[in-house]
């Protein structure tokens, strides 16, 4: 049994606003499925006594104090924007035609 | 795309129909700097000048927690009497709208910070308990524009531009359980949770709590389920309610639609609404992504966070008295009814109230002054009590002023004139004026033989035993002395001059 399916992954391309075609579909569906198949592997190896973890390192409550710092300015934070009008990013259309 | 609305009248709904509620408040944190960066989170700053390489999530950076935020968020979670979490990561909620940069916000999900809580709320002399689910921390979004379209809406729009200075800013969402047994209240008890909360927040000093500038946002979720059924029906969240009255008005509205609906054998579909301020009607929006298209998964850019016990244990001695046991409080100190509190703080008079008693005035005369001459202006001004020009030290000096009988309260009402219209403090409207009470008694007594000169009759009558036609004498000296007499006093004269017992 597949670990992923093709519907799955045509699911997640659409929410990834990816636009698969039917053969892009078959081909990354597969290419998927041996991805998560090699990391389920992982939960294998995993036995009962080893809890899940999130995060590599034994750290908590890494915290910063409440202080301003300085800002990039306008131009700098607009410099690497494909588009740009009033000093704000400018985005393709968010909602398509689905909406 | 337009939508026709039958709305089934609210007594005949609430007939058939029993609403279940659920509010879901959304609170931005008054931190000097955001969420994970330190760009700062004042409000109305030019666009795209509050932001820095983690805030527009560029290559590299990584987000640090603001420590200020996670203790507010704890303090809101104490004040609401909710469990704090020992052990809680942050969560990745990944979605593709680009008022996030990074294409996903940093929340909390299977494992929010404070659980299980309450508040009390009051709805026409009965206490409801609403419970609270969880208040987890998250950050803010960015505020987009939508250009083109007809509505200035994201429906329609050609493309949009995008403001970063509000994305990263802490905000706290606080969620209740479902509210049930409200029965017709239920749009007053919407209305009393989100204004008790509002206070709260304000009393813990966590945010400015400004629902017009959104630092306070509300959706509200509505269902409605047969009379004797026990299963809920689907809901709706109707977002963009951005007022207290709002509030109240989207609920009332929701379960006048719903109610149509299900009446005539339709069905409630599970989305999202939007609230229109100007007609107080909803319009459908898109519908709800489940929540399993988020994928959310533990945040590997932030380390779990582990509350000291000790640290929580010193929140929550430190807490600051809460609105509702302030409440109790004054109102017992004060004396007041129930009726003449809900008043009060229906008016926003209790602070004016309790920081013109602290400068010196007594409780009853406070609350006269407030409640009345000066509620009557502000309503006629239009305006909030507590933006009249007038402060409470200026209130609790006429008090004073007509305790030492140096005003009576006639004239205490155009010394209160004076100051609004910006002629100074108490002392020197008096001056300006001329208000100061006669209290000469040489002054009084030539006043006085004028009076009763020219109205024999009455004096007559009060020479042969008709106490009560005194009245008529010293409303002769009031209008001779135009007002600044001492009315007790002239009657204690009056009587005298004429030779009677008073």
């Amino acid at each position: 049994m597949s670990a992923i399916t093709r519907d799955e992954v045509a699911h997640l391309a659409r929410l990834s606003r990816l636009a698969l075609d039917e053969g892009e579909l078959d081909h990354f569906a597969a290419q998927l499925d041996q991805i998560v198949g090699a990391v389920a592997r992982v939960a294998e190896v995993a036995a009962g006594d080893i809890p899940p973890s999130s995060h590599a390192v034994p750290l908590t409550n890494v915290f910063r104090p409440d202080e301003v710092r300085p800002c990039l300015t306008p131009e700098q934070a607009l410099s690497g924007a494909p588009a740009v009008e009033d000093d704000r990013f400018r985005v393709p259309r968010i909602l398509g035609e689905e909406a | 795309m337009a939508e026709t609305v039958t709305l089934m009248p609210y007594d005949e709904a609430l007939e058939r129909f029993e609403p279940v509620l659920g509010l879901e408040t959304h609170v931005e944190l008054g931190t000097a700097s955001k969420m994970f960066c330190g760009c700062p989170t004042t409000f109305g700053a030019p666009p795209n000048t509050h932001v820095c390489p983690i805030c527009l999530a560029l290559p590299g950076s990584l987000p640090v927690a603001n420590v200020k935020a996670i203790e507010s968020t704890i303090r809101i979670g104490l004040a609401l009497n909710c469990s704090i979490a020992e052990w809680c990561r942050f969560a990745r909620k990944n979605y593709f709208y680009p008022d996030m940069p990074k294409n996903y916000q940093i929340s909390q999900y299977d494992e929010p910070l404070c659980t299980d809580g309450y508040l009390d709320v009051q709805v026409e002399g009965k206490t409801v308990r609403v419970e609270i689910e969880r208040v987890h921390l998250e950050e803010d979004t960015g505020k987009s524009t939508h250009v083109g379209g007809a509505t200035g809406r994201i429906q329609g729009a050609d493309y949009s531009i995008v403001d970063y200075n509000r994305a990263g800013i802490p905000l706290v969402e606080i969620v209740t359980k479902p509210v049930e047994g409200t029965d017709r209240l239920a749009p007053e008890v919407a209305k009393a949770y989100v204004t008790e909360l509002r206070e709260l927040l304000r009393s813990l000093g966590v945010s400015d709590v400004r629902m017009e500038e959104g630092s306070l946002r509300c959706d509200v979720n509505v269902s409605l389920m047969p009379r004797g059924s026990s299963t809920w029906g689907t809901r709706t969240e109707t977002k963009n309610v951005n007022s207290l009255r709002s509030v109240e008005r989207s609920v009332r509205g929701e379960i006048e639609r719903q109610a149509a609906i299900l009446a005539d054998g339709g069905r409630i579909i599970q989305e999202t609404r939007h609230f229109h301020e100007d007609t107080g009607a909803t319009t459908s929006g898109r519908s709800k992504e489940e929540a399993q298209d988020y994928r959310y998964f533990p945040e590997p850019d932030l380390v779990p966070i582990a509350p000291d016990p000790a640290w929580v244990a010193t929140l929550k001695a430190e807490l600051p008295e809460l609105p509702s046991v302030r409440r109790a409080r004054i109102q017992a100190e004060w004396g007041v009814s129930d009726l003449d509190m809900a008043a009060m703080h229906n008016a926003d008079a209790i602070e004016l109230v309790e920081a013109t008693v602290a400068a010196g005035a007594p409780a009853a005369d406070a609350r006269k002054w407030w409640m009345g001459e000066l509620a009557r202006r502000a309503n006629e001004a239009g305006t909030a009590l507590a933006d009249l020009p007038i402060t409470p030290g200026d209130v609790a000096k006429v008090t004073e002023l007509v305790a030492s009988g140096a005003l009576n309260d006639k004239l205490a009402r155009q010394v209160l004139e004076g100051v609004l219209a910006g002629e100074g403090a108490p002392e020197a409207v008096v001056e300006k004026r001329g208000l100061r009470i006669v209290n000469d008694e040489g002054e009084l007594s030539a006043i006085i033989d004028q009076v009763l000169a020219g109205n024999a009759d009455a004096a007559d009558k009060v020479r042969s035993g008709k106490i009560a036609a005194v009245g008529a004498l010293v409303g002769g000296v009031m209008k001779a002395s135009r007002g600044k007499a001492d009315a007790g006093r002239a009657r204690e004269l009056i009587l005298e001059k004429l030779g009677v017992e008073g």
